[in-house]
C-alpha cells in the first residue's frame, strides 16, 4: 500500500519510523524483495561529499553608525574578491573566486591555488575572522567610502550557502589519451591511460536512487553541511534527457539540483575547500537527502548497487576540451571503479575518486540517526523537478 | 643484509666530492637513489635505499657524518594529515608503490610510510592538502 510523506512524518513523531541508507536497503531487498521491504521501509537516506565549483555565500553585512553602499563598489575578504553589484550591503562570493596577486597558471607553472574564495568560506565556518576592504562611491544615504576591518558571522546579518548546481546525477570518469600529464577539475590525470578518475556516490549518491525526481523537488528538505538546506530549484545545466538504463538511471551526467541553507549553522567537518592544481579551488559540501518509500516503485529505485550504475569514459585530453576525437571510450559500472581498476584498451586502469565514499556513508548515517531520533522530518517538494520531456538523446 | 631508507642532506662544501661514490667503494654498501636535488645555494638532498650489514651501515653513516651530511629516516619525509584527509582516493591512482592506499570495506585512506619512496607524486594532487613534504 502507498504511504505518504505525511504518514512518514508521523511514525517519525512517534519514533516507530524504519530508516536504511541506500547501502544498506541493496541486501534487505535482495532478502525480502521489493514488495515486502516497501511494506516494512518508510525512509532510505543517501549521502555524497564531494567538490563542486558552482558554490558560493551570500552575505549581508551589518552597517557601522555611518552606513556605506557597497553595490556598484568593490569589496574584497582576506584579499578575494567578492561580487558587489547587488544591494548596498549584499555581497556573493564564490567558491572559485582567487585572490589578485594569486599567480594562477602564469609563468608558465601550474597554479597551487592554496586560497581562495572556498578557503574564505571555509575560515568563516571554523569561526575566524576574514579581513573586509570594501570601497564604495558614496551617496547622500550611504556617505561612508571606505571600511576595513576584521569581521566573523557576528558582522553578519545573514550568510546563506547558495549552489546553483550540485548533486550532480551520475558523471564522467576522466582520463588521459595524450602522452603528456594534463590537470583538469578531475585531478591530475597522466598520459596514455595512466589512471582514471571519478566522482560521484554511486549507489549512495542522492539522484541515482531517485532516477526520475519522484520525491526529490523544490522544497525537498536535506541535510546540508552540519545543518539543514532546501533544494531551491532545479540546479544549472539539469538535463533530463540523457539515455537511461532500464532501471532509468541515466548514462551520463543529467540532473542537478541547486542547494540553499545557512552558512552560520555548517560544521566545519562537512564543508571544506579545496584546490586542484593546475585547475583552480573550489568547495566540498555534504549532502545528506532523504527519500521517501512511498510505494514499490520508489523501493526500487533505491535498491540500486554500484554494479547497476554506469557511467561513460572521456578523454579529457581531446575530446572533453576539443569536442574532437571518440565521444566515450567505455561505459563501465560503479562496481569496476570501485574495485580499484578499469579495463580500457587491454590495459588495468588504476582508477581515484574525488567523492569521498567514506563521508557519504557517514552523512547517510548521520541522516538517518537524525530521522530515527525525530530530528529531521521529510517536506513535501512544492514543485517536481523538470523531467525528461522528449525522445532520449545520443549517448555522445 | 639491513635496508635502511634515508633522506641525505649535503651542505654546499661537499657538492664537488663524490660522496655516494666513496659510500658504495669505500664502505661495500649497496647504494638505490629514489631522488635527488640541488639548489640554487649548492644544497644538496638525495633521498636512498642504502644496503648493507650493521657494520657496513654503521661506518658509512659515520663517514656521511664526518662530511657534513645529514641523515634522517625516510619515514619522516611524507606526511599524511588524517584529520585533513577526507579518504576520497584521488590520490590513490597516483602512488606508484602503493603507499598511499584505501581499505575496499571501510573505504579509509592510508600511508604506509615502509612503501613510500617519497616521489612526492601524490603532494600536489591531493585537493585538501593532506599530504605534505617534510624535508627540513
Amino acid at each position: 500500500m502507498a504511504k505518504t510523506i505525511e504518514e512518514i512524518n508521523e511514525k517519525i513523531q512517534s519514533g516507530n519510523v524504519v530508516v536504511f541508507t541506500a547501502e544498506e536497503v541493496i541486501d534487505v531487498v535482495r532478502k525480502k524483495g521489493t514488495k515486502q521491504a516497501s511494506r516494512e521501509i518508510d525512509v532510505v537516506t543517501t549521502g555524497t561529499f564531494s567538490p563542486m565549483c558552482s558554490s558560493g555565500v551570500f552575505i549581508n553585512l551589518k552597517q557601522d553608525k555611518q552606513k556605506m553602499k557597497l553595490g556598484g563598489g568593490w569589496v574584497t575578504l582576506n584579499g578575494v574578491q567578492a561580487y558587489a553589484g547587488l544591494a548596498a550591503a549584499d555581497i556573493y562570493l564564490g567558491a572559485t573566486a582567487l585572490p589578485d596577486g594569486d599567480p594562477r597558471n602564469n609563468n608558465s607553472r601550474r597554479g597551487r591555488f592554496r586560497y581562495g574564495g572556498a578557503h574564505v568560506i571555509e575560515d568563516l565556518v571554523q569561526g575566524k575572522q576574514v579581513l573586509l576592504k570594501a570601497e564604495g562611491y558614496g551617496t547622500d544615504c550611504y556617505p561612508r567610502k571606505w571600511r576595513e576591518q576584521m569581521i566573523g558571522f557576528d558582522e553578519m546579518n545573514e550568510a546563506v550557502l547558495f549552489n546553483p548546481r550540485n548533486c550532480y546525477q551520475n558523471y564522467n570518469v576522466a582520463v588521459n589519451l595524450s602522452d603528456k600529464p594534463i590537470y583538469t577539475y578531475m585531478g591530475k590525470l597522466n598520459p596514455r591511460l595512466g589512471n582514471a578518475s571519478y566522482c560521484s556516490a554511486g549507489q549512495l549518491s542522492p539522484l541515482l536512487n531517485d532516477p526520475m525526481y519522484r520525491t526529490i523537488g523544490i522544497g525537498t528538505r536535506l541535510f546540508l553541511s552540519g545543518t539543514e538546506g532546501y533544494v531551491a530549484w532545479h540546479g544549472t545545466q539539469h538535463n533530463p534527457n540523457v539515455p537511461r538504463l532500464e532501471n532509468m538511471t541515466p548514462r551520463a551526467g543529467s540532473g542537478t539540483l541547486a542547494l540553499v541553507g545557512n552558512l552560520k549553522e555548517m560544521d566545519p567537518k562537512w564543508l571544506r575547500a579545496v584546490s586542484f592544481t593546475g585547475y583552480g579551488v573550489s568547495l566540498s559540501v555534504a549532502v545528506g537527502l532523504p527519500i521517501p518509500i512511498l510505494d514499490e516503485e520508489m523501493m526500487r529505485f533505491v535498491s540500486v548497487s554500484d554494479a547497476d550504475l554506469k557511467a561513460p569514459v572521456i578523454d579529457y585530453s581531446r575530446f572533453y576540451p576539443t569536442g574532437e576525437g571518440k565521444p566515450r571510450l567505455r561505459e563501465v559500472t560503479y562496481a569496476e571503479l570501485k574495485s580499484g581498476a578499469i579495463q580500457l584498451d587491454g590495459k588495468d586502469v588504476p582508477t581515484g575518486c574525488f567523492s569521498s565514499y567514506q563521508k557519504a556513508r557517514e552523512v547517510a548515517e548521520h541522516l538517518k540517526s537524525l530521522i530515527t531520533d525525530g530530528r529531521f522530518f521529510l517536506s513535501c517538494p512544492v514543485s517536481p523537478l523538470p523531467g525528461p520531456t522528449e525522445e532520449q538523446g545520443d549517448l555522445k | 643484509m639491513n635496508t635502511k631508507k634515508v633522506v641525505l642532506s649535503f651542505p654546499p662544501s661537499t657538492v664537488e666530492d663524490p660522496i655516494i661514490y666513496h659510500l658504495i667503494m669505500d664502505y661495500g654498501l649497496m647504494v638505490n637513489i629514489l631522488r635527488a636535488s640541488i639548489d640554487a645555494g649548492k644544497q644538496g638532498r638525495v633521498v636512498a635505499e642504502l644496503k648493507g650489514d650493521d657494520n657496513q651501515l654503521k661506518n658509512g653513516a659515520n663517514f656521511l657524518e664526518s662530511k657534513g651530511v645529514e641523515i634522517e629516516p625516510l619515514t619522516e619525509e611524507i606526511r599524511h594529515i588524517e584529520e585533513k584527509c577526507t579518504s576520497c582516493t584521488s590520490c590513490v591512482p597516483l602512488c606508484p608503490t602503493g603507499a598511499l592506499n584505501v581499505d575496499r570495506e571501510t573505504w579509509v585512506v592510508s600511508h604506509d610510510a615502509d612503501k613510500c619512496v617519497v616521489c612526492l607524486s601524490c603532494v600536489d594532487v591531493c585537493p585538501y592538502r593532506a599530504v605534505t613534504a617534510h624535508f627540513q
